[in-house]
């Protein structure tokens, strides 16, 4: 351990505020980049499944009013 | 070799073996990144001059490393399209380009503040910072167009030439510490040298840097996979893949 | 490979050539304003304008650094182990400033060979150690370089 305590490992001599905003920076954006890709690719499936679903349905209803909705891709 | 080439350019054959990596890519990588920055952060020896702030450095190489490289695969992707036409490569510049414009804000981020307690400023136009920020505007610039550009063929064109000019400036980047007078040190990493560093600095950068690039990695197969079944929404295998409950 | 596909990559190859060319040369055009300074060498030959605001940068020599009791003002000598230029800097040195290592000043040059800076930065090199190598290296290289080998070639970056 480079440090003698768990406060100079936090306070770094002086140096912690600017190494541990750079730290907080990392994880904040690459985390925020890989939720933001799941959220995305489970939207994508839902919306798939959604349109596959209501495929079906919509040859079974009578001529006339039937509205499917069309969702513009996610990206 | 062709064979493995065309199998590749199938987004079926690509959607099943990135499914596959994607566990061993991010527990792998979040392992080697954890070991490294712990390692870096709380054992590693301060600097004799800089003290504690250059352990900024075990984020902040592993971006810049990273935001250079994924444009050198995206160029190698954007060749592949214009010569070879191949879908899978403009899915790939697509998928991306976020990550790589992600990468290189935190390069020029954990450098600005870097830069303060070191050398006194926050930004200097130097000849490597300029050519930094010139590659994110060359991000931005690839997602801009892309989005901009509905048809299909059209946009993967138009970006894979983008992508392709801009490419000129990876080793402007790269040599500008030596080609010129800059504020910015030269590399401490060299390919014929041995780093200038001892190895209880360096070999817990090493992990950092791997460790990022499979957790690249992830995100790659991950982004790609969603471009995919966006454009493939309507072929059967995707079909089967939604009714088969995937997620 | 297929021919068309040939004709796409010579077209790729070319248009990656023309741009190279184009940026190398413009570059190189502009490679005064490219450098961030002028070294003491430049300043010493009369390259660098007088009275203008420039950086100047390279190495506080050992042993030049001056001063004064009363107030912030620094003088110290800026060499690249060729010629040396005076800096005169009123105001709060960063953390690394010392005697033996690399600042780039910002400001100007004043009649009389005098560089009068506003702004003072620290550049530092590429190597990296633990205290106590420094400390052994050293002493083992005796007071006169801090670090063997390293100023040579830092001399030659400037």
């Amino acid at each position: 351990m480079a440090f003698d305590s768990f406060g100079a490992f936090i306070v770094m001599e002086g140096h912690g505020p600017y190494v541990w905003a750079c730290y907080f920076m990392f994880f904040l954006l690459m985390g925020a980049l890989a939720l933001w890709s799941l959220r995305q690719r489970r939207s994508v499936f839902a919306q798939q499944r959604r349109r596959m679903n209501s495929a079906p349905a919509r040859d079974q209803s009578p001529a006339g009013a039937s509205f499917t909705r069309i969702e513009p891709s996610h990206d | 070799m062709w064979q493995i080439f065309h199998k590749l350019g199938s987004p079926k054959w690509f959607f099943g073996i990135a499914s596959t990596l994607m566990p061993w890519l991010l527990w792998v990588g979040l392992a080697l990144m954890v070991a490294g920055i712990g390692w870096g952060l709380a054992f590693a020896p301060q600097d004799y001059l800089q003290g504690n702030s250059y352990r900024i450095i075990f984020i902040h190489v592993p971006s810049a490393f990273l935001a250079q490289s994924v444009y050198m695969m995206m160029a190698v992707a954007g060749l592949v399209t214009l010569v070879w036409r191949m879908k899978l490569a403009d899915v790939f510049v697509k998928a991306v380009a976020p990550v790589g414009a992600v990468l290189t804000f935190l390069a020029l981020f954990t450098g600005a503040v870097w830069g303060k307690p070191t050398w006194g400023t926050w930004w200097i136009w130097d000849a490597r910072l300029t050519s930094m920020l010139i590659l994110l505007f060359l991000y931005f610039g690839v997602i801009a167009l892309g989005a901009a550009i509905s048809d299909e063929k059209s946009s993967a064109r138009a970006v894979a030439v983008l992508v392709l000019v801009g490419v000129v400036n990876i080793p402007i980047i790269k040599y500008s510490v030596e080609w010129w007078n800059t504020l910015h040190q030269p590399a401490t990493f060299k390919l014929t040298e041995k780093p200038s560093m001892p190895a209880e600095m360096w070999v817990p950068l090493l992990l950092s840097v791997l460790g990022l690039y499979l957790i690249f990695g992830w995100l790659t197969c991950l982004r790609m996979q969603t471009e995919i079944l966006v454009r493939e929404g309507r072929t059967r295998w995707v079909k089967e893949l939604v009714q088969a409950g995937g997620n | 490979m297929h021919p068309i596909r040939k004709k796409r990559l010579t077209i790729v190859l070319f248009l990656l050539a023309g741009v190279s060319v184009a940026v190398a040369l413009t570059t190189y055009a502009l490679r005064q304003n490219i450098n961030l300074f002028y070294d003491p060498s430049q300043i010493a030959q009369g390259e660098a304008p007088v009275d203008v605001r420039i950086r100047a940068g390279g190495m506080v020599e050992e042993g030049s650094v001056l001063r004064d009791p009363e107030s912030l003002k620094v003088e110290f000598k800026v060499t690249d182990f060729t010629s040396s230029v005076l800096v005169e800097y009123t105001g709060i040195l960063p953390d690394l400033f010392a005697e033996g290592q690399g600042v780039v000043a910002m400001g100007r040059m004043d009649g009389n060979g005098r560089f009068v800076a506003d702004q003072v930065l620290a550049k530092h090199d590429e190597n990296y150690m633990p205290p106590e190598v420094n400390e052994a290296l050293e002493k083992a290289a005796g007071k006169r370089a801090s670090m063997p080998g390293v100023q040579d070639e830092a001399a030659a970056s400037y």
